[in-house]
């Protein structure tokens, strides 16, 4: 997608708020109205930076410039102005790690994506004796690569100089949402240098129980407390925009695309989830305001937190493999022409033929974590045809889900009612069918498909008094579609038990890890 | 044996001769492969090549097969890639009408419902995905029916039967609403198929201008229905998704 020009004639004629998605192939500015509808898109791409196998960077500096291209392109495309914008809400690619000279506005190294692997080695060092799970009890997460304090360490420890800058309090750290906001509110001229809550839980350097960086670990990463951005909620006024389109409008919101996705749904009560289908999966449970240890895989994460009220916090659990899948089974394997073409070729049998799928490409996540694992067929028979695999592709992702839902209920205590769905693979109807039998709840795809940047105008809109309370919101969502399960017990059950013995046959498959 | 025309039958052996792998023969190859002289077979492929079927490459002067070729293979627009490239609009339709979205293909006999969106109000609504309507009374079907010849062919051959008194079923009549279809661009169906109900509906074209789906909406036709007349404002909604969705296809702005 490169040109989203939405405009629509029927919306209302104002004020509106406007959402920027910094994500991680693309940046995009939405403006909405009051019902929550799209008035106007503009979308552009950044290039993708590959130094070394396992390494992504993105060249922020190329990020700001076409932020304020597709804000300025969203403005004139809605036939607007600044006036008219009572707020600016920003949602961004989590994790991945910025460090800039607040004197020069100038990146000092190219932003580390949450992709890049550069960490894993220092990741175990950190570990040390107690390994994966050292900071998890403050931090909600394991020692993985994908988080944003050892992507710090490593730029202190190897941008020649850049240590001495940050213990003399000249360079600032900042995820996605601080870059942004910082740029806006005047950058060297003044800006504010801010993250928010959900940001924040996601760098491995915040105590989730008190909100603030925790200077122990800090310290263990060696990372100077100087560089961290002031931690603030994900809906209050952190500045106003400076030059631009949108000059002295209300920067009023901050959330991670994943939360963002869970406030655009109006997951606002506890047991409420969503979950997220594009070439991965993120499913978010919100769990009210005590966050849940996780026994089962899952990491324990901030929701959101509006201005003063007390913090939401989540569960999260991942599918690395989804929409991937299909499109391996595109690409590599050259069964179908689209994407699309999946649920034609699995429509074309009544079921898997015994056949099941495990896509552990790079081993198996949540709730198993097995780095061992590799992918399986497995139930293979001369009946088995091109259909039954492409129906066990899709099988995976609800199997998958259904692994994290049940990690979820045992976390937390709380079974799930109805999932809230959105994403790409959303518009597979044979996979959402599929997904509620599995699930044996019903399975609802809400009427604005871009709740990534709905979350984020939603909880700017907030900030400002444009939406009065979250109610109003939820009076704003809208069931475009819903699947009700129709697998009786008996099938799900023996289903379910192919499926894990399928699993089972994917451990252990690499035998010496390094 | 019936009457052949050789010229068709040289050209599709020209087509085989160059088919398989990455083949690129020169003029006297396909001349004598195929034992023509060298002007007839010249004049053969100069009209393959105009016709997109042949191309030849400037540098050595032999010849291929064309992309035209290709895109006969894959012409066919798969349903689900329909409803994947639908989705936004007909979400922003309900939206914007207040009412519920329908997508349809032409399917043997009906129109196969291959994308719904519900009625954007909080009542209980059922998935309506994969259920037949009928051609000669929905707006859906109608709109298939004027511009689809394949879906013409099913209605006029089939029985159309009376759903309600305001079904039409002669064929004159039949036809002349078909022609109203395709001079205003979208169809109507006030409660020609259930009691109660009206529908509006346009429709989708692909990049090569084929008529390859309708989208409309369906309601109480107290609120369809504005004092007799179909509300404008909801045809002008119904017809903009379907612009929408065409253009995303690939079909040029009409």
């Amino acid at each position: 997608m490169t040109d989203a020009n939405t405009t629509t004639g029927s919306h209302g004629t104002g004020p509106f708020i406007a959402a920027i998605d910094q994500g991680t192939t693309s940046s995009r500015c939405i403006v909405f109205d009051r019902d929550g509808r799209i008035v106007s898109v503009d979308q552009k791409e950044h290039e993708q930076i590959f130094p070394k196998p396992g390494w992504v960077e993105h060249d922020a500096t190329e990020i700001w410039a076409n932020v304020q291209q597709v804000v300025a392109g969203a403005i004139e495309k809605a036939g607007i102005t600044s006036a008219d914008v009572k707020a600016i809400g920003i949602t961004n690619q989590r994790e991945t790690t910025l460090l800039w000279d607040k004197n020069t506005g100038e990146p000092v190294h190219n932003a580390i994506v949450w992709q890049d692997t550069r960490t894993d080695a220092l990741c175990k060092e950190l570990g040390r004796n107690v390994g994966q799970d050292r900071f998890r009890r403050e931090t909600g997460l394991p020692l993985a690569s994908y988080f944003s304090g050892p992507k710090v360490r490593w730029l202190l420890d190897n941008v020649e100089g850049l240590r001495e800058r940050a213990e003399r309090g000249d360079i600032l750290f900042g995820t996605m949402d601080s870059w942004v906001i910082w740029n806006l509110t005047g950058g060297v001229d003044g800006g504010v240098h801010v993250t928010d809550v959900t940001n924040a839980s996601r760098t491995m350097l915040m105590n989730l129980r008190s909100l603030a960086w925790d200077e122990r670990i800090a310290e263990s990463m060696e990372i100077p407390v100087a560089v961290l951005p002031e931690i603030r909620s994900s809906a209050e006024v952190y500045g106003t925009a400076k030059g631009g389109a949108l000059d002295g409008v209300a920067v009023a919101s901050a959330l991670g695309d994943q939360q963002a996705a869970l406030f655009g749904q109006t997951c606002f009560s506890e047991g409420e989830a969503k979950s997220t289908y594009g070439t991965g999966t993120f499913m978010l449970m919100n769990t009210g305001d005590e966050p849940v240890n996780s026994y089962n895989g899952l990491l324990t994460t901030v929701g959101y937190r509006i201005g003063d009220e007390k913090p939401v916090y989540a569960l999260e659990g991942s599918i690395a493999v989804t929409g991937s899948l299909v499109q391996w089974m595109r690409d590599q394997m050259g069964l179908i022409k689209s994407a699309a073409e999946i649920e034609t070729l699995a429509s074309s049998v009544e079921d898997n033929g015994g056949a099941y799928f495990v896509p552990a490409f790079s081993g198996l996540f949540a709730p198993y974590w097995r780095s061992d694992a590799r992918g399986v067929i497995a139930g293979l028979t001369r009946y088995v045809t091109k259909a039954h695999i492409a129906r066990a592709v899709l099988e995976a992702t609800a199997w998958q889900t259904r692994e994290i839902t049940d990690a979820m209920t045992k976390d937390s205590g709380v079974e799930l009612t109805a999932l809230k769905v959105d994403g790409g693979m959303t518009s597979n109807n044979l996979l959402m069918q599929t997904l509620s039998d599995f699930l044996d709840a019903p399975v609802v795809r809400p009427m604005v498909a871009e709740t990534t940047c709905l979350g984020a105008a939603y909880a700017a809109g907030l900030a400002v008094g444009f939406w009065p309370d979250t109610d109003a919101l939820r009076a704003n969502w809208r069931r475009a579609a819903e699947w009700t399960p129709r697998m009786d017990a008996d099938t799900r059950d023996r289903e379910y038990k192919s499926w894990l013995k399928a699993v089972e046959r994917t451990m252990g498959w690499i035998e010496d890890e390094e | 044996m019936a009457r052949t025309i050789q010229s068709l039958e040289r050209a599709a052996a020209m087509l085989r001769l160059l088919a398989g792998g990455e083949r690129r023969l020169g003029l006297s190859d396909v001349a004598s492969a195929l034992g023509l002289a060298k002007g007839t077979a010249h004049g053969i492929l100069r009209t393959l090549q105009q016709e997109g079927f042949v191309e030849q490459d400037p540098a050595s002067g032999r010849y291929q097969l064309g992309a035209e070729l290709l895109r006969l293979g894959n012409s066919y627009l798969d349903v689900h890639e329909l409803r994947a490239r639908a989705l936004v609009w007909a979400d922003d339709l309900a939206r914007s009408s207040g009412e519920s979205v329908y997508l349809g293909v032409l399917h043997q006999q009906g129109v196969l419902i291959i994308h719904h969106v519900f009625r954007p109000d909080d009542s209980r609504q059922v998935l309506e995905v994969g259920a037949m309507q009928p051609l000669h009374s929905t707006a859906l079907g109608k709109v298939l029916c004027a511009y689809d010849p394949v879906a013409h062919s099913e209605v006029t051959e089939t029985e159309r039967e009376a759903f309600t008194p305001h079904t039409v079923t002669g064929l004159g009549e039949f036809e002349e609403l078909l022609d109203l279809t395709r001079a205003r661009g979208w169809a109507a169906d006030v409660e020609e198929t259930w009691e109660g109900v009206a529908s509006v509906a346009a429709p989708i074209h692909d990049r090569r201008r084929m008529p390859v789906g309708a989208v409309g909406i369906t309601g109480a036709v107290e609120r369809v229905r504005e004092g007799g007349e179909l509300s404008a404002q909801l045809v002008a909604a119904v017809r903009d998704c379907a612009r929408a969705v065409s253009r995303d296809l690939g079909a040029g702005r009409f």
